[in-house]
């Protein structure tokens, strides 16, 4: 599905990430972490195309064509999506206003009309029950005013309504409490399915109990400087990130 | 990353075409160009005016003759030639239509290039129209419905002739000729516009509506508008602009006067998209208006206004609060783009007791354009528990252009309860990046996001104007972030 190969990436002029490896294939989830500054959301941001990142060298395949020339937009209809960190606000759009128009922009872009109103309606009952979430909060401006929890149960909710073949999900259990962590948590395994892949970044191991991840990998310094399987997220809690450090010589 | 850059998009906007630019080959007549008493009378004389019509315009160009152009407002052009303007120009037809069978084909097709078909209108939406193009009024449908109820739906000119004693009870009541520089010349060489009355007591079933359109080179449009709502009545009031592509400034300074007896409402909605000039700032329409009106008791008047044309805007919708328990609202939006210049707002005059008014404007600015919001809120000495909210929001787009807010408040009055609320934003590459993230492109981020800014505004315009109105705001800050 997602094929990195030895990927440079800078944002003015600064060199953030320096040869990244990385394949995921259908149905697994793979867990990034690494310490703060490890370059774990450039990664992220690179990967959905933000324009102030420049890729410098390597590539990034998505199911065996070169992305590097797409914009964001374009890279989302393909199957992109990111769950932001920080979902920023957009005042007088309803979250409903905002999932119709994604929703339809992505389908123009494969040349389909406009989703019919009562199929979307359908759709947005179907997904915000399965996320739990309130029908009023549909009709709230995007974001503006939300609570940690709110914002990124949120991103879920669109993240469930786009289908996207990989979902990228950047600290999604920041700013969490451990009852919308179950809450978040739910959604993506219920969202999760053998043709389509998440990864997980974050900080701590405390999500990965609830999304269980099938490889996890050490980002340090703009590398991935280890992989292993779920266990190893268990030893980075327990021991912390130094002595990984250690281990590669930084 | 080579890709498709915001820089490519705004090279694309400056090649963009302005999509009302066209000018229709109807033939015609043009009063030679300049200003004098002869003129005037010209003028009058072609419309078959009363005598009482010719003096009140020899008065108000005396006046005028005696004014000064205004310089107080926060926009720089180069002052029109008032000499070099032709004040008369009228498609040359008949002057009057009883259908539309008998229009001139030409000017149907410029309707279709507008998006309006008159036929279509008038069944569909149900929006009794009158349309103005140059100077003259071209066609009024509806006519029969409306005269059912009693209601006065016509082109001015035609009320001087068929109603003298309400167009001469009410004209200048408002606006008066003496007003100011552009309403003085307004008064003296207006060739048309629109008239509605509506009786005591009726509520007018459909949205009336006036359609104006600049065609002629090298002409001014001065229009005139009046609306009288009787005691108990309601109408709600649509207009809609657009003007030729010319590399020449066209001058445009219209006066609306709005009058609701006890217990009216009227409401009355602008969507205002003249051609705005080239990307260079080249060409446009100065835009010079005066409106207003006037609230007797219980009375409410609402203003919207969507303003996206115009090279220079120079306009402020005011509501006189006269009447006990009246209301005033102003709800608008004014985008500038590229070199565009707006200065526009509202006056609420309190003069009643327990009158309240309410402001909601929105700037929206990109490209090197400067957008002025100036809004004066006045209670008057006898006018108790008088309440104002104003709100003034700008949304900045790049970094080349201005917002400025110059608010005036004079409260004469201690009950008097005023509040003013103010926010400045940008719309930020984040906010793009995340649409863009979720599959929207910039130009429709943009879009969508001046559209959730705008939502208050555009809540109280009618429906088939919101439609319009939405999209206008689109195509004009089309690739206008930086």
């Amino acid at each position: 599905m997602l094929k990195i190969n030895n990927l440079h990436a800078s944002v003015e002029d600064k060199a953030i990430l320096k040869g990244i490896n990385l394949e995921v294939k259908p149905g697994e989830v793979h867990a990034i972490m690494g310490p703060n500054g490890s370059g774990k959301s450039t990664l992220a941001s690179v990967i959905a195309g933000k324009e102030e990142y420049e890729v410098e060298e390597g590539e990034i395949l998505l199911e065996g064509e070169n992305i590097d020339e797409l914009a964001a937009e374009e890279r989302a209809h393909k199957g992109i999506f990111l769950s932001f960190q920080y979902p920023v606000e957009i005042p007088g759009v309803s979250v409903t206003n905002f999932m119709k128009t994604a929703i339809n922009e992505t389908r123009k872009a494969k040349g389909l009309d406009d989703m019919p109103a009562n199929e979307m309606l359908k759709l947005i009952r179907e997904k915000s029950d399965l996320l739990e979430i309130d029908k009023k909060f549909l009709s709230r401006s995007l974001n503006e005013g939300f609570s940690g929890g709110e914002k990124k149960r949120n991103e879920i909710f669109q993240m469930a309504m786009l289908e996207p073949k990989l979902a990228i999900l950047d600290e999604t259990d920041s700013g969490l409490d451990i009852d919308a962590l179950r809450i978040v948590a739910n959604g993506v395994n219920k969202l999760k399915s053998k043709d389509n892949a998440v990864i997980v970044i974050t900080h701590y191991q405390r999500l990965l109990d609830y999304i269980v991840p099938d490889f996890v990998h050490v980002l340090h310094n703009g590398k991935i400087v280890k992989s292993g399987p779920k266990e190893l997220a268990h030893e980075l809690e327990e021991k912390g990130y130094d002595w990984i450090k250690e281990e590669v010589g930084a | 990353m080579s890709k498709y850059t915001e820089d490519d998009l705004r090279e694309e906007l400056k090649t963009k075409e302005y999509e009302y630019g066209f000018y229709t080959d109807i033939q015609s007549e043009t009063f030679p160009v300049g200003l004098n008493e002869d003129i005037v009378k010209a003028i009058s004389k072609k419309k078959e005016e009363p005598e009482w019509m010719t003096e009140w315009r020899l008065e108000s160009f005396k006046i005028w003759k005696e004014m000064v152009e205004p310089e107080w407002a926060n926009v720089n052009y180069k002052k029109p030639d008032f000499q070099a303007i032709s004040y008369y120009s009228a498609p040359n037809s008949k002057p009057k239509y009883d259908s539309l069978d008998e229009v001139d084909p030409e000017l149907l097709a410029t309707f279709d290039k507008l998006g309006i078909s008159l036929d279509e209108q008038k069944k569909l939406t149900g929006v009794a129209m009158d349309v103005v193009v140059d100077s003259v009024s071209v066609a009024t449908t509806f006519k029969k419905t409306l005269a059912e109820k009693g209601i006065i739906f016509m082109s001015i000119s035609e009320a001087i002739k068929e109603h003298p004693e309400l167009v001469k009870k009410y004209i200048g009541t408002v606006v008066p000729q003496k007003d100011n520089f552009y309403a003085a010349l307004n008064s003296a060489v207006f060739s048309d516009g629109s008239f509605c009355y509506i009786p005591k007591g009726v509520r007018c079933p459909m949205e009336l509506s006036t359609y104006f359109r600049i065609n002629q080179a090298g002409t001014g449009q001065f229009e005139r508008t009046l609306v009288i709502a009787d005691e108990g009545s309601y109408v709600s009031y649509l207009e809609g602009c657009t003007a030729p592509m010319r590399d020449e400034n066209q001058l445009h300074a219209a006066v609306v006067e709005l009058i609701a007896l006890d217990d009216a409402e009227i409401k009355y909605s602008t969507v205002q998209n003249w051609y705005p000039g080239n990307a260079e700032g080249k060409g446009g329409v100065y835009n010079f208006v005066t409106k207003r009106g006037l609230c007797e008791k219980n009375a409410k008047i609402s203003w919207t206004q969507v303003e996206t044309g115009s090279a220079v805007t120079w306009k402020y919708p005011s509501c006189v609060l006269k009447g006990d328990n009246s209301v005033g609202e102003f709800y608008s939006i004014a985008v500038t783009n590229n070199y565009q210049q707006a200065d526009t707002g509202t006056k609420m005059i309190h003069l009643g007791n327990n009158t309240k008014s309410t402001i909601i404007s929105k700037g929206i600015s990109a490209g090197k354009s400067q957008n002025s919001y100036r809004g004066l809120v006045q209670v008057s000495s006898r006018a108790e528990n008088a309440r104002n909210f104003s709100q003034c929001d700008s949304l900045l787009m790049g970094n080349e252009c201005g917002a400025h807010t110059f608010p005036y408040i004079e409260a004469k009055n201690k009950t008097a309860k005023i509040e003013h609320e103010a926010t400045t934003s940008k719309i930020g590459e984040d906010q793009i990046f995340y649409c863009n993230q979720r599959g929207i492109d910039t130009e429709k981020a943009i879009a969508l996001i001046v559209n959730g800014f705008s939502k208050e505004v555009l809540n109280k315009l009618p429906m088939e104007f919101a439609v319009e109105a939405q999209k206008l705001l689109e195509i004009s800050l089309e690739g206008s972030v930086g």
